[in-house]
């Protein structure tokens, strides 16, 4: 029989340590063949962040630094900058970009460095257990937010739109991975801004909406059910910017 | 070799570079701003990187960023910079990263004056962040000590795996002065074996930095190997200098910028048929304890603590040393104020009237 599927060579065969439907492992598998098919291992190096993402580092099959919480992309631009040749991505959660790292992924786009983000926001802080994140919704609720969050804690930042309004970046799409079309979506976003990278266009930020069936207290399917019920409608899917569609 | 006249903070800036610094990152604080100033135009034009990072944090993690890719990398601030940048310092000891960072020191806790002072003696010594952490602390007296300092420091760095920190002050980094600047180190990048990789994959080719290691004994084995690492430091790099101490029955204890004017007392004294002597701290940690240890409390009657700080801060080592066997008097000026060598005089004066 012809083998037509296979797990990645770049994922390595390893206890990923997420929890039952965590949409986490669904982003390493698909960077992970995004790495493979541009055939960019050996030249890889993830920044990865504190929380949940880390945990990618222990199946991704290339070299990685986990950053201090929020600081991905300053370390992203201090290496890009002196390791030109390296292929360098940057993959941080909600709480670690839009919270403690405000600054440092707001300068690292408006420096428009050479170097895509990927942003996953799943609206809450997941490793310590909970807490309300800068994206989690107004009603949902949080360890910090019991009663669900309200306009007191402040609204759901929108990541995309805040940074399409810096003129540097030159690729921002917000993704969704709770179905097998928008995982196909973005992987083909992923896949465009690791070119952008490698073509030396500049920075790219991939948001990408994910789950947290732990501290969301849902079944995996019911996390999916409130991502495209909720969080969807707050966060629209879409390309907020492609500067590179101009020129090709 | 000809020399030429310096200020001490371009001086630095310029020993980096000879020493193969081809990245800085660094956010503008008084008084040291003139190294951002002259590496935002010297690197780009040795092939390296500058990057004025949006705050004291990120410049510090761009830093992290760099050693990880195998560059002679360095950042510089003063005193509240470096409080922000230690969670950094911490990490760049605890991942075993090589770099260099310069701290010009003002005047006083919180926001402080802007002028020159030593206020973070403490700070940089006892691990000025997290999880005890040890930097190689040098603290040069003169342009020229500055110069050869940052230029060996690069090295030190490099053949420990770990952070070493240049503790000068507002007045080093102001001053101009005649400097001799070595030659330029060939700039390489280098990759190193990072040493927690072993705790994340089974593949020796790959580079995995984490300083968040959830396996406990994993965690405790990678402390064990730090602490080895301190300990080797502290066998191997401490200095220090002595100035007229074989009969010296006053000796002034002082580091920096306090240890010139000290110099100048101590001739003085001299003069005055005063024995007094000087000991001289280069490298603060580790601490050199041996030259008080061994001083004789049947011939020193006292010690001079001098520093250009309020509260006393070097005080804390020399008692450690001394083991209670000598009176120890402190005397500081701080937050810009500087003591004269006349007004040093006296206050040895006043420990000999104490004692006749």
């Amino acid at each position: 029989m012809e083998k037509i599927y296979s797990r990645s060579d770049v994922l390595l065969d390893a206890n990923m340590g997420y929890c039952p439907g965590c949409l986490h492992g669904v982003i390493a598998k698909i960077v992970a063949e995004v790495i493979e098919e541009l055939g960019i291992r050996d030249d890889t190096i993830a920044v990865l962040p504190i929380g949940c993402g880390a945990l990618i580092s222990s199946v991704l099959d290339t070299d990685a630094i986990i950053a201090l919480h929020g600081r991905a992309p300053a370390v992203a631009t201090g290496l890009k900058r002196t390791a030109t040749e390296k292929f360098i991505f940057a993959y941080q959660g909600d709480g670690d970009l839009a919270s403690i790292g405000l600054a440092e992924i707001m300068h690292a786009a408006n420096r428009g460095e050479n170097f895509p983000v990927l942003f996953v926001n799943n609206g809450i802080f997941g490793m310590t257990g909970g807490q309300m994140a800068p994206t989690t919704l107004i009603g949902q609720k949080a360890t910090t937010a019991k009663s669900g969050r309200t306009p007191l804690e402040g609204y759901p930042m929108h990541m995309c739109e805040i940074i399409s309004t810096l003129k540097a970046p030159v690729y921002i799409e917000r993704c969704s991975l709770d179905s097998p079309q928008h995982i196909l979506a973005a992987k083909k976003a992923i896949k465009k801004a690791f070119m952008n990278e490698i073509e030396g266009k500049g920075f790219s930020f991939i948001e990408l909406l994910s789950n947290c069936p732990t501290n969301w207290s849902m079944s995996p399917q019911k996390s999916l059910e409130y991502m495209r019920e909720h969080t969807i409608a707050e966060f629209p899917l879409g390309v907020y910017r492609d500067e590179t569609a101009k020129e090709d | 070799m000809s020399k030429l006249f310096m200020k001490g903070n371009e001086a630095i800036a310029e020993a980096a570079v000879r020493a193969g610094c081809r990245f800085f990152a660094g956010y503008p604080i008084t008084p040291q701003n003139e190294i951002p100033e002259y590496l935002s135009k010297r690197l780009p034009e040795v092939g390296g990187a500058f990057v004025q990072g949006e705050s004291e944090l990120a410049s510090i993690n761009m830093v992290i960023g760099a050693a990880f890719g195998g560059t002679r990398a360095m950042t510089s601030s003063s005193g509240p910079g470096l409080s922000l940048k230690s969670e950094g310092l911490s990490t760049l000891a605890a991942a075993g990263f090589p770099a260099v960072v310069v701290n010009v020191m003002r005047g006083g806790p919180g926001t402080g004056s802007i002028s020159g002072a030593q206020m973070d003696y403490l700070q940089a010594t006892k691990g000025g962040g997290h999880g005890g952490f040890k930097l190689l602390v040098f603290a040069p007296s003169t342009v020229q000590e500055a110069v050869d300092l940052v230029y060996e420091a690069f090295d030190k760095s490099w053949e420990y795996m770990n952070p070493c920190l240049i503790l000068a002050d507002g007045f080093i980094g102001s001053i101009m002065e005649p400097v001799e600047l070595p030659p330029f180190k060939e700039a390489k990048r280098q990759e190193f074996p990072v040493y927690t990789t072993r705790f994340f994959t089974d593949k020796p080719g790959r580079r995995m930095c984490a300083t968040m290691i959830v396996n406990e004994a994993e965690q405790e084995q990678w402390n064990r190997v730090q602490a080895q690492r301190y300990e080797r430091i502290a066998q191997n790099e401490v200095r220090a200098e002595e100035y007229m101490l074989d009969d010296a029955e006053y000796v002034i204890a002082a580091y920096g910028t306090s240890a010139r004017v000290a110099k100048s007392a101590v001739r003085m004294l001299r003069e005055k048929g005063i024995k007094a002597g000087l000991i001289r701290p280069i490298t603060l940690w580790p601490f050199p304890y041996q030259c008080f240890k061994k001083l004789n409390e049947k011939q020193v009657k006292d010690i001079l603590c001098l520093e250009l700080s309020i509260p006393p801060q070097l005080i804390e080592d020399i008692k450690i040393g001394i083991e209670g066997r000598i009176p120890i008097t402190a005397y500081g000026r701080s937050a810009g104020m500087i003591f004269t060598a006349e007004e040093v005089t006296e206050q040895v004066e006043k420990l000999v009237g104490k004692n006749k």
